[in-house]
């Protein structure tokens, strides 16, 4: 857990400061992914726990909202728009294409727990469509050719640096 | 000093505008003294993005399209420092000084009337003292404050004709009055940013290029009904909007508009933001305010209306972005100048999102009653490729399709709503010959249908009854009573359910029926798609000039209906084919086509 401390205390923070006002129990999940990168069991209990909210509760709020997700994530997130901009430009052949290079289905995590791929509902760059967003970056006007070449490289990078981080001295 | 400005907004953003700045802030800094840098919002002509304007002492703007790094190098050399304008990557030149050319894009700003858009692309959103410059820049709010009542605010607004920019077009000045009649220890004042509408992405822009238009506005509206607190619901997948909105927020409290005692007048008021967690039915009111109540978002039932029984069960007044937005310029060049623009019913501007096979892909703001066709052609510059305009899809998930043969329909509250369509928040998305109007019926349910909150049985399950039968429709497994039994899911589920998402989730397909049943029919009937769109229905062909003969296509084909010699040009038989798509997903070089 060494490595998450940074973002830990605004996470602890919140439900240490949280005082029995109405409406916090959405921010608070909020923190919660923003720290874990999804919600997990012991979250829920903890929240549950302070806010005096059942678990049952806490759990129909998260399951409620697209943004909740009660499972870890890869390490790059493909999130393919699928709005009307987009899908008038071919999105659906895309969400194919893509699929089948990176070997998962929408919604799942590949197996080497690289990638995981979503659609959503509008990334609003309308006009540069069809768009999709790998982390923080976007790229427009995509073919299923382009798409395939950008995931591509990037897990052709990531073998390349995960092999020297197998062998640093080499 | 002549000033060089990058637009900054999320568009611009994704086609390379941060490189571009980071290019000029090192140039910046090498020649000093030659100009200044600074950001802006979004001018709203996405499709030329990233934008740079060069604006010159005498005022002249000139606004640069398709910037990179090196051609941003070249501007600072030959503009700033040399003086010479490069034509060939002009976009725009606005309030043009002496020597300045004709632009090439006047086309695109020139036939727009800027109200809500007044400071997008020309202020730096993060700096209170370019807003605060402007003609309304917290005048309004002065004005509300010292030199106008609480009524006189209202009426000043109800005599603009100003009407909700979210959707409904429900009269603004009469829904503050509303509020501002019931008596309460506490008011809330909220401020519906949750554009949810795939294609929209107006209110987005205002927020990123102008934010502190909107908090004006709705501290004005708080002080017109008493109100001491506020919210704005924010899309969480608008992360620039909201570190704009909290810049603007904590600039506002350090200037005494927001606090106990704004600008000593003893009125208090303060906003909170809170950000959504993904759930298009919090776009209806009441399952909004669901939501910052911390709850799932599912729409209540009305009566008690949200101005007697709102957040929290206190009076509360809601309105969307782009409404509070145009409140500011109202008090400050009064309500008839408003009014002058638009038509007899519907006055003022709108702003349209123009997006889909449109040449100029973007945000335009214009009057009241414009037609469809000057949207599209004269603004938009027509379609991608010249090829046929087909439909206009309007007011997202819950709106419907306007065929082009009504392209003179002007767009406001009463016209639009009689071609079966809604005005929506303003997302246009225009569509082509190669668009199939069947399958954009099923996009749109298979939306609706998954984002039904799951209260009301006939929205829970009618969408889904009738996305099944799309399905079938566009596999072409369609039965000729299938389109009948449509319109009657289509009229159930409007009548039985509680709020706008149902009310309106079956508008694309009624519209659609209704333009286009022969397009339904011909998928029936004949196992065809007129727009060569849907798979099931169509025939897969090799370009054998543009094979290469890499053999993919036949390695992923799952019966090998692709047969062809390595390095040579390959063959689909259609006898075989199962119509999976495989192969165009496949192909690297676009070989593979649909006819």
């Amino acid at each position: 857990m060494a490595t998450a401390l940074a973002t830990r205390e605004d996470f602890t923070y919140r439900l240490w400061r949280y005082d029995g006002a109405p409406g916090e129990l959405i921010p608070l999940l909020q923190s919660a992914q923003d720290h874990f990168g999804y919600i997990p069991r012991r979250a829920i209990s903890h929240i549950s726990g302070v806010t005096n909210i059942p678990e049952s509760t806490v759990y129909g709020v998260i399951t409620f909202y697209s943004q909740f997700r009660l499972q870890p994530m890869g390490k790059h997130m493909v999130r393919l728009c699928d709005g009307t901009a987009c899908h008038v430009a071919g999105s659906a052949m895309l969400i194919d294409s893509i699929q089948d290079e990176l070997g998962v289905e929408v919604g799942d995590t590949s197996e080497d727990g690289l990638f995981t791929l979503f659609t959503v509902a509008c990334l609003g760059c309308c006009s540069l469509a069809p768009v999709m967003m790998v982390n923080d970056d976007t790229y427009g006007r995509l073919t299923p050719a382009s798409a395939r070449k950008i995931l591509r490289d990037l897990r052709r990078r990531e073998g390349r640096s995960r092999k020297e981080a197998a062998a640093p001295e080499a | 000093m002549t000033r060089v400005i990058v637009g900054m907004g999320t568009c611009g953003l994704s086609a390379g505008a941060q490189q571009v700045y980071d290019s000029l802030e090192e140039l910046c800094g090498q020649r000093e003294g030659l100009f200044e840098l600074g950001r802006t919002g979004c001018i709203g002509m996405c499709y030329r993005e990233p934008l740079v304007e060069v604006r010159q002492d005498d005022g002249a703007r000139f606004v640069y399209g398709g910037v990179d790094p090196d051609l941003a190098g070249r501007i600072v050399e030959e503009h700033v420092a040399g003086g010479r304008v490069l034509e060939e990557h002009l976009a725009v030149a606005l309030e043009s000084g002496a020597g300045a050319p004709e632009g090439t894009e006047t086309g695109f700003l020139g036939s727009q009337n800027r109200i809500v858009l007044r400071n997008c692309g020309t202020i730096d959103p993060e700096r209170i003292e370019d807003y605060t410059s402007t003609p309304e820049g917290y005048k309004a709010l002065r004005r509300a404050l010292f030199e106008m009542t609480p009524g006189s605010i209202i009426q000043e607004v109800k005599d603009s004709g100003l009407r909700g920019r979210g959707g409904a077009g429900f009269p603004t000045g009469l829904k503050w009055s509303f509020a501002a009649g019931n008596e309460s220890d506490v008011k809330y004042v909220v401020c519906n940013a949750d554009e949810g509408d795939p294609g929209a992405f107006m209110d987005r822009s205002v927020l990123e290029g102008d934010p502190h238009s909107v908090i004006e506005g709705m501290i004005i509206c708080a002080r017109a009904i008493g109100a001491s607190s506020g919210y704005i619901y924010c899309r969480a997948e608008y992360p620039l909007a909201i570190r704009r909105l909290t810049i603007a927020l904590d600039q506002a409290r350090a200037n005494d508009f927001l606090g106990p005692d704004i600008l000593g007048s003893g009125f208090g008021f303060d906003i909170r933001i809170k950000q959504g967690a993904g759930a298009f039915v919090c776009g209806e009111e009441t399952a909004l305010f669901a939501s910052i109540e911390g709850e799932r978002g599912m729409p209540r039932i009305r009566p008690p209306f949200p101005a007697e029984k709102g957040l929290w069960g206190k009076p509360t007044n809601n309105n969307n972005v782009e409404t509070y937005a145009n409140v500011p310029w109202i008090i400050v060049n009064g309500a008839s100048a408003y009014s002058a623009l638009g038509t007899e019913k519907s006055r003022g501007t709108k702003v349209f999102a123009l997006a889909g096979k449109i040449r100029r892909g973007g945000l335009a703001e214009v009057e009241m009653g414009t037609t469809i066709n000057d949207l599209v052609f004269r603004i938009g510059g027509g379609i991608i490729g010249d090829r046929e305009f087909k439909a206009v899809q309007m007011g997202g998930p819950s709106g419907g399709c306007i065929p082009s043969s009504l392209g003179n329909t002007p767009v406001d509250f009463e016209s639009i709503p009689s071609t079966g369509a809604i005005m929506g928040s303003g997302g246009m998305v225009v569509m082509d010959d190669t668009t199939c109007m069947v399958e954009i019926a099923r996009f749109f349910l298979d939306f609706t249908q998954k984002e039904s909150c799951g209260k009301c049985t006939f929205c829970r399950v009618g969408t889904l009854r009738m996305l099944e039968i799309l399905e079938r429709i566009t596999k072409g497994e369609g039965r000729i009573e299938d389109l009948d039994k449509l319109e009657k899911l289509a009229r159930q589920i409007r009548e039985s359910s509680l709020c706008g998402l149902g009310q309106t989730a079956p508008n694309p397909v009624l519209t659609t029926l209704k333009y286009y049943r022969d397009e339904y029919r011909a998928h029936i009937e004949d196992h065809r798609c007129p727009a060569k769109s849907c798979l099931a229905l169509v025939d897969f062909f090799i370009d054998a000039e543009k094979c290469v003969g890499c053999t993919l296509c036949a390695k992923n084909c799952p019966v090998g209906a692709i047969t062809g010699e390595a390095k040579k040009a390959h063959v689909i038989d259609n006898s075989i084919c199962v119509k999976c798509g495989k192969c165009i997903s496949s192909c690297n070089f676009g070989a593979v086509y649909k006819n």
